[in-house]
């Protein structure tokens, strides 16, 4: 987090100052470890089985929040009986394809409840994929909205948390394996380590005490790594830790602000606010659409007044009742449309064009090969970028013109390389961590040719339609009907930014600014361009614009920016206050009942209906929010209730199972199977895996950032004061591993996976470590990926090592791997294919069966 | 003015000739909580357009500038340590540690310890030129390009310097140097440009973690004092305070430090002396041996014509 | 086997070997040249001015030469070795006895036109009296500026400039003598040489001798002095230095050879001494070690100090 999130790493110190404990779980010592209290080293990719561990920790010893877990999470609910567990089947759940590689969820509901289809698994033939680099909790989960599946009745429960089938049962069954010895074994974590943070995490827990979970790609980037945060959730939810003020696990997002392009979408399969993208072959009216969602308890149950005002905003006036609001303007999803899968359809043939726009999968996305073949073999691509990035030039600098594999002249490509406008020479808001809009003046003018995107994207639409302009083809009514009007300003004639935020918040009838999005109505009567932005202009006032400063305003400091929803800054606030609606501690008072009042106050913002009672009991049968009862916290569930069991809506289990990465060079000490049983394949000759346990690649390598560079390189190494700090790509290696391969501190070495080789300098370092796994050792070889072609620092990419394979649920490749380091630079021209090539064969590394997938 | 070449001084600006002026102003950088991210180095070179210093690979550690110099006013040090060695201890007998030449891991084994077991520390300072009360700098400056501010900082008038380099070796910090190239002195302003105007200096703003603070030297001392005393409760391992205390070789630095093990370790002076604290030694010693001079030639005109 | 590769405590601590101060940037040949230079521009000054006392004019005008050549390529290589040159002016703006480079520019400035007036008139006969004038003026000005360059070095965090301070200014004054006598030696007849001989012998004693005390007392900040490049300039100037001397005053006086060969050996030894005292200094300078130790040594002298005061 120091090295990544640096500015926001501040509180972390200060919570520090103020007595926290910090503990940095990672494989490699870093900027971090540095200042924590304790640094617990693991082998990459086993942090479900680390996690696991304190989970059963936690199960073993009752050391749970009992009085949360019981009222606030499904541990009481029943599950089928058709279900089973990994404990059962030999590491598998119940509803297993090998097949298919796929399972069928159907056993996992509770009991009673009826069977549907959940919002994340309506098309069970659409797995998606997500603009993966960016997305890393997104896609197939996230159909489902902000708020999780849809459950469609409140199951049976078992407050005694007794009966065998109730969730809690399942889980200290689930985890009882995870034990302190397994831990040892499978991450090389000692017994007294791991023992060490289950005493700091479990005793800073409770009534009076919370902890928080900091995480980001170190546990998302698996083929494993949603459910690594499931089990983070486990945890915290057992502990109670959520919705409580020092707790919560908090995703430390990318770019600045990739939240913001998750809640207005760059993924190809949500709409703005986590409203699912329709299905061609299934939604085929709004009623359709939002039948699901309709019946269902809580805040998603109202999903259709949020999809008709986001109608409105697009198609302003075009949109009316008769016409379905135009729902069938929207785009529709007929299968997958993730970056791996569209780079695959470049490489078939099947995808002529590409705009890549802040982005630079040349460098940047995993097997950068497959990227660069996929570039070569479009019609056109046009990049947008500051600087000229890798993704631009492929065709005249990528390693594939240098091995022979490629040839300028034989590349059809037409490249349009666009300059664009950086954050500091055009307004716009930033949608942090915490879920806060910041707005951001102008600084500058764009230097040259460079334009924003928005009024890039704004032109182009003008351009398009004007030439559309009188067309009477059906097809071209939804570019004609777009509501395309905003003011511009300034000598470049940008579109007024604020005015994009204003509809985005959305108005009423009467045109004037929405202040929340319980206003909104299925009427058509409102419209709003992202239903979880609405109150941002409230009273016609931008109020991420806000910067009161802290020490003018409460400790939670709701004058600062605006948090959506509802500028909450902590969501499932209900949670820090007991069942009675009383906090459950002094210390630690957040939000609590006002039994004089009626109503929830405290120093946040309610994330409750506002009058509902603790001790409110819905009526039979009623719906939406009106369905949540009074100790019902996670609204947007639809029971109520955080799960600890996950009965619908994960394509790889109902609960986590530790799996070895797709390329280890351990077997899975936890289970049979070796790899995650969901995993999702790409199977294209340049994408071969090296199998598990192979001597070839013996060692583990990890990819991770430096504080002085940013992602793909495009924004750092091309800048002066960066690149003087980190001039040049290096590996780094234990003094174990140096030895073991004759490694020079200082001197260069090559790394190889079946995919490619690249050289970088050597680190020698103690910060690395030698872990024990039993009899064996395991050595790390650690990568900093920011090195490419272009800029004032140039160096090779680590993604040309990176193998693909994806996480079923997100899409999202594993971030180690494993491959071989020797000392030396690498080959160069035709020299390396035959290098690699001679490495693949040894390994015995080949291609997913292309059937598999 | 009795102090002005050593010892305790109180008021720096004053004695500098300053007549009503503003508190000294003086940095406290608390390296326990620097994370190392150079957030100072690069807001430096921002605000003051210093140029870039090379695009070399040390080999130290994550450390690539290496050390203060006329384009580098800020410097952030990485000390690698195995626990357990961190005071006094020297070569750490880390191949990590030196630089790429002589830097081969040494063989045998030692170095491979089990998840749990030893562990390593990783010191971050950020280092920066120490605003001395007593400034060897500018003391020796023949052409008074560097000056004293109100606010009790050393500065270098780019106009006025001639490059003669005098300034260079007389820091007993190695904090200035001559750019090459350009051939005139330059170090840290304490962003006098910023701070005359109520700002805070360039590097203090960025640094996300408050290791850098900038204020008025007297209440940052007392912080630092309270600082320390409630790491040393913690039982934190070697902190101390260096350049605090007025009475040192140099009377004290308007930037002083926390610092979590000895200052060479660093690459700090140890107990640095401000060189004109033997200044009148030197001109006595010179005017003895001008006068030995005299003596001699007198006397060998004495004696036989021949 | 970690420990043994500890190297033991008493070495010095350091970050990754880097020197703790900043080597000077001072360029050779400029700076030593200028230090040679400054002291046979003084020390000839001297020369002169005896010689005019005593009535030997060719020694005068040789010494007078001597003076004003050396202060015009004393100042020459000065202002070479400033990184800005055209600003070479600025040191005149102020005089500040805390710094030895202006107090020695306001020496060497005022001494540059004395000497060269004197000489000038001393070699064209013209203008006698201001020539005289002059030179009287030169005279003054001469031993410190002979003298004055050790301040210069010394004045600095250079371990073994700063911690010679005492002795640098002798050996720099001996040398200074040395190098005058030795220069007067080689271009004047053997009956007006007597003085310079003199000189040179008494300077080269004077050096020898502040040059022993001073390797002798700095203990390991002394080392650089005998060690590699500097070692090695300083072995040959202090063996061409007692060559010369002996032999000037053995046989200088009947051998106009043998005065020629002692000056030449004398005016050498004066240049390599001040080269092997600058590289000596930069040496210190570059290895961490001479900064920190005795730094480190004052650091334990003095908590042993207040052990024992306290202790009582
Ligand atoms: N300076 C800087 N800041 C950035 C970025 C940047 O490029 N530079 N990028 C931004 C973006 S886009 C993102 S997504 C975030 C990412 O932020 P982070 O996730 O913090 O970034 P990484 O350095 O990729 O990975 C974090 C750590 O995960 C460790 N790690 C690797 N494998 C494993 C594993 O299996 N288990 C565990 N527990 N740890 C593992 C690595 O050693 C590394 O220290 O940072 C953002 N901030
Ligand atoms: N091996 C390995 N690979 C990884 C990761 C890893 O940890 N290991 N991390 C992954 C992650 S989390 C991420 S986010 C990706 C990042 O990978 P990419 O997104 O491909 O890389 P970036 O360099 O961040 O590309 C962003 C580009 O946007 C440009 N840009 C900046 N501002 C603007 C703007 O306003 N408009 C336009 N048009 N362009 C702009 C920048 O110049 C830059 O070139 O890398 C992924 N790849
Ligand atoms: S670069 Fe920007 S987003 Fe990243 S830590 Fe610094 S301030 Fe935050
Ligand atoms: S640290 Fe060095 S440069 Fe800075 S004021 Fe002191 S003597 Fe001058
Ligand atoms: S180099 Fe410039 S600043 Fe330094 S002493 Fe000389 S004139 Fe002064
Ligand atoms: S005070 Fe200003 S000049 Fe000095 S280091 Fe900080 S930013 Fe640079
Ligand atoms: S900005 Fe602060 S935390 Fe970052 S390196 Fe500098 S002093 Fe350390
Ligand atoms: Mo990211």
């Amino acid at each position: 987090m120091a090295e990544c999130h640096p500015v926001g790493f501040q509180w972390v110190m200060e919570a520090k100052r103020k007595g926290a404990t910090i503990i940095h779980v990672d494989p490699r010592f870093t900027r971090t470890s540095a200042v924590a209290d304790l640094h617990v080293p693991l082998r990459a990719g086993t942090d479900i089985a680390f996690l696991g561990g304190l989970v059963h920790h936690v199960l073993d010893n009752d050391l749970d929040f009992r009085e949360y877990v019981v009222h606030y999470t499904n541990a009481a609910a029943l599950v089928s009986e058709d279900f089973r567990d990994t404990e059962d089947l030999d590491g598998l759940f119940s509803g297993y394809d090998a097949e298919e590689q796929q399972y069928d969820p159907t056993t996992w509901q509770y009991e009673n409840a009826p069977q549907s289809a959940a919002a994340g698994m309506r098309d069970p033939g659409q797995p998606g994929g997500p603009a993966a680099s960016e997305e890393h909790e997104a896609a197939r989960s996230e159909q489902a909205g902000s708020g999780g599946p849809t459950v469609p009745a409140k199951p049976d429960r078992d407050e005694t948390l007794q009966h065998p089938r109730c969730v809690f049962q399942i889980l200290k069954r689930h985890f009882a394996r995870y034990t302190p010895e397994l831990v040892a074994e499978v991450c090389g974590v000692s017994e007294e380590d791991f023992l060490r943070v289950a005493k700091a995490l479990t005793e800073n827990s409770g009534r009076e005490r919370t902890s928080a979970f900091c995480y980001a790609v170190g546990w998302t980037h698996h083929s494993t790594g949603v459910q690594t945060i499931r089990t983070a959730s486990i945890l915290q939810t057992l502990l109670g830790n959520i919705g409580r003020p020092g707790g919560g696990i908090l995703a430390l997002r990318g770019h600045a602000s990739i939240q913001g392009s998750t809640d207005i979408p760059t993924l190809f399969n949500i709409l703005p606010g986590y409203i699912p993208m329709p299905h061609a072959a299934q939604h085929r009216s709004l009623e359709e659409f939002v039948a699901e969602d309709a019946g269902s308890t809580g805040f998603w149950g109202n999903m259709d007044a949020y999809t008709v005002s986001l109608l409105k905003a697009w198609w302003g006036d075009a949109a009316t009742q008769d016409n379905d609001f135009r729902f069938d303007y929207l785009p529709r999803l007929t299968g997958h449309h993730g970056t791996y899968d569209t780079v695959v359809n470049q490489i078939e043939g099947r995808s002529p064009g590409y705009f890549v726009v802040g982005e630079n999968p040349a460098v940047g996305s995993a097997n950068g090969k497959m990227q660069r073949l996929g570039l070569a073999n479009l019609e056109w691509l046009v990049v947008r970028d500051l600087t000229m990035v890798e993704t631009a030039t492929f065709w005249k600098d990528g390693p594939e013109i240098e091995s022979g594999e490629l040839s300028t002249e034989g590349i059809g490509t037409e490249v349009f390389f666009l300059p664009a406008a950086s954050h500091v020479e055009k307004k716009g808001s930033f949608t942090n961590t915490q879920r806060m809009l910041q707005w951001r003046h102008q600084a500058v003018q764009p230097p040259g040719d460079a334009r924003s995107d928005l009024q890039f994207y704004y032109e182009l639409g003008q351009r398009i339609r004007a030439r559309l302009a009188g067309s009477t083809d059906e097809m071209d009514r939804p570019l004609l009907d777009l509501t395309w009007d905003y003011p511009t300003e300034g000598p470049l004639g940008e579109p007024d930014a604020e005015a994009v935020l204003r509809e985005i918040n959305g108005w009423d009838g009467s045109g004037d600014a929405l202040s929340s999005y319980t206003q909104l109505a299925k009427d058509g009567s409102t419209a709003c361009g992202c239903w979880i932005y609405c109150g941002v202009y409230a009273d016609e006032t931008n109020q991420a614009a806000r910067r009161k400063p802290h020490w003018e305003q409460s400790l939670v400091a709701p004058e600062w920016g605006w948090a959506w929803p509802a500028n909450r800054r902590i969501l499932y606030n209900r949670a820090s206050a007991d069942p009675d609606g009383k906090p459950w501690s002094e210390r630690k008072k957040y939000v609590w009942w006002d039994a004089e009042q009626g109503k929830w106050t405290g120093d946040d913002v309610p994330d409750f209906v506002a009058d509902r009672a603790p001790d409110h009991v819905p009526e039979e049968g009623a719906q939406g929010p009106d369905a949540l009862g009074g100790r019902d916290p996670f609204i947007m569930q639809t029971d109520g209730k955080a799960w600890l069991y996950v009965p619908t809506g994960l394509a790889d289990g109902p609960l986590p199972t530790f799996y070895e990465p797709v390329e280890s060079p351990v077997r899975n000490a936890a289970h049979r199977p070796q790899r995650n049983p969901a995993l999702e394949d790409v199977a294209e000759p340049a994408n071969p895996l090296n199998p598990p346990e192979s001597r070839v690649f013996p060692y583990v390598f990890t990819s991770y950032r430096l504080t002085e560079h940013h992602t793909a390189g495009g924004m750092s190494r091309t800048l002066p004061y960066l690149s003087e700090l980190q001039p040049e790509m290096f590996c780094e290696v234990s003094p174990r591993l140096a030895r073991e391969r004759g490694l020079d501190h200082g001197g260069w070495a090559t790394i190889v996976t079946s995919r490619s080789a690249i050289e970088a300098r050597v680190m020698v370092t103690a910060r690395m470590r030698s872990l024990r796994l039993g009899e064996r050792w395991v050595e790390h070889v650690g990568l900093p990926y920011h090195w490419g072609a272009n800029g004032l620092v140039t160096g090779d990419s680590v993604n040309d090592l990176v193998g693909i394979a994806l996480d079923p649920n997100v899409h999202i490749q594993d971030k180690v791997g494993t491959c071989d380091i020797r000392p030396g630079r690498r080959p160069r021209g035709p020299a390396l294919v035959d290098f690699v090539d001679d490495y693949r064969r040894r390994s015995g590394a080949h291609p997913a069966e292309e059937d598999d997938s | 003015m009795s102090n002005s070449l050593s010892g305790p001084l109180h008021d720096v600006a004053g004695d500098a000739g300053h007549e009503a002026h503003p508190p000294r102003m003086g940095f406290f950088t608390d390296t326990s909580v620097c994370i190392g991210c150079k957030a100072c180095e690069v807001a430096c070179k921002e605000w003051n357009l210093v140029p870039e210093d090379g695009l070399s690979l040390t080999g130290m550690s994550y450390d690539n500038t290496g050390a203060l110099g006329a384009s580098t006013w800020r410097h952030v040090a990485f000390v690698e340590q195995p626990i357990g060695r961190a005071s006094r201890s020297t070569d750490l007998g880390m191949p990590g540690m030196g630089p790429p030449p002589d830097a081969t891991p040494p063989a045998g084994p030692g170095q491979e310890t089990e998840s749990g077991e030893g562990g390593v520390r990783w010191l971050m300072s950020s280092d920066v030129c120490k605003h001395c009360t007593h400034a060897a700098c500018l003391d020796v400056c023949p052409t008074g390009s560097l000056f004293r501010t109100e606010f009790g900082t050393v500065v270098v008038q780019e106009d006025i310097c001639n490059g003669c380099g005098y300034c260079v070796p007389a820091c007993p910090y190695g904090v200035i140097d001559i750019r090459p190239g350009d051939g005139r002195a330059f170090k840290c302003t304490l962003c006098y440009d910023r701070i005359g105007e109520g700002m805070t200096p360039a590097c203090a703003q960025a640094c996300p973690t408050e290791s850098i603070q900038y204020g008025e030297l007297d209440e940052l001392r007392e912080r630092a004092g309270r600082r320390l005393g409630e790491l040393q409760e913690q039982g934190v391992d070697g902190a101390r305070l260096y350049g605090a205390d007025p009475d040192d070789g140099v009377g004290g630095d308007g930037a002083f430090f926390l610092l979590l093990d000895e200052p060479e370790v660093y690459g700090l002076p140890p107990d640095p002396v401000v060189t004109t604290r033997d200044l009148g030694s030197m001109w006595r010693h010179v005017g003895a041996a001008a006068g030995a001079l005299v003596g001699l030639g007198v006397a060998s005109f004495l004696g036989r014509r021949r | 086997m970690r420990e043994q590769r500890m190297v033991p405590e008493a070495s010095p601590d350091s970050y990754y070997g880097r020197p703790i101060i900043k080597e000077p940037t001072w360029k050779t040949p400029d700076v030593p040249l200028y230090l040679f230079l400054g002291g046979l521009a003084g020390a000839s000054a001297v020369l002169a001015e005896g010689a005019a006392v005593t009535d030997r004019p060719d020694l005068e005008r040789v010494a007078r030469v001597a003076a004003g050549a050396g202060a015009a390529l004393g100042t020459v290589a000065l202002v070479h070795d400033l990184h800005r040159p055209e600003r070479f002016l600025n040191m005149l703006r102020v005089l500040k006895p805390t710094s030895p480079l202006s107090v020695g520019s306001w020496i060497l400035a005022p001494f540059s036109g004395l000497s060269a007036a004197a000489a000038a008139s001393s070699v064209t006969g013209r203008l006698p009296r201001v020539g005289r004038l002059a030179g009287v003026g030169a005279t003054v000005l001469g031993p410190p500026l002979a003298t004055y360059t050790a301040a210069l070095l010394a004045n600095t965090a250079v371990p073994a400039w700063h911690e010679a301070h005492r002795e640098l200014p002798f050996v720099f004054a001996g040398s200074g003598a040395t190098a005058a006598g030795g220069f007067a030696c080689l271009f004047t007849p053997l009956d007006q040489a007597g003085p310079a001989r003199r000189m040179l012998a008494a300077g080269a004693l004077v050096e020898l001798a502040a040059a022993e005390r001073l390797t002798g007392r700095l203990g390991l900040v002394g080392e650089p002095y005998g060690q590699g490049r500097p070692g090695r300039l300083m072995r040959t100037a202090r063996v061409l230095t007692a060559v010369g001397g002996t032999a000037a005053l053995v046989a200088g006086r009947r051998s106009r050879t043998v005065s020629v060969l002692a000056g030449a050996a004398c005016v050498a030894a004066s240049v390599l001494t001040r080269f092997g005292i600058f590289e000596a200094g930069t040496a210190s300078a570059r290895d961490p070690k001479y900064t920190v130790e005795p730094q480190r040594e004052r650091l334990r002298a003095r908590a042993a100090e207040r052990a024992r005061t306290l202790g009582r």
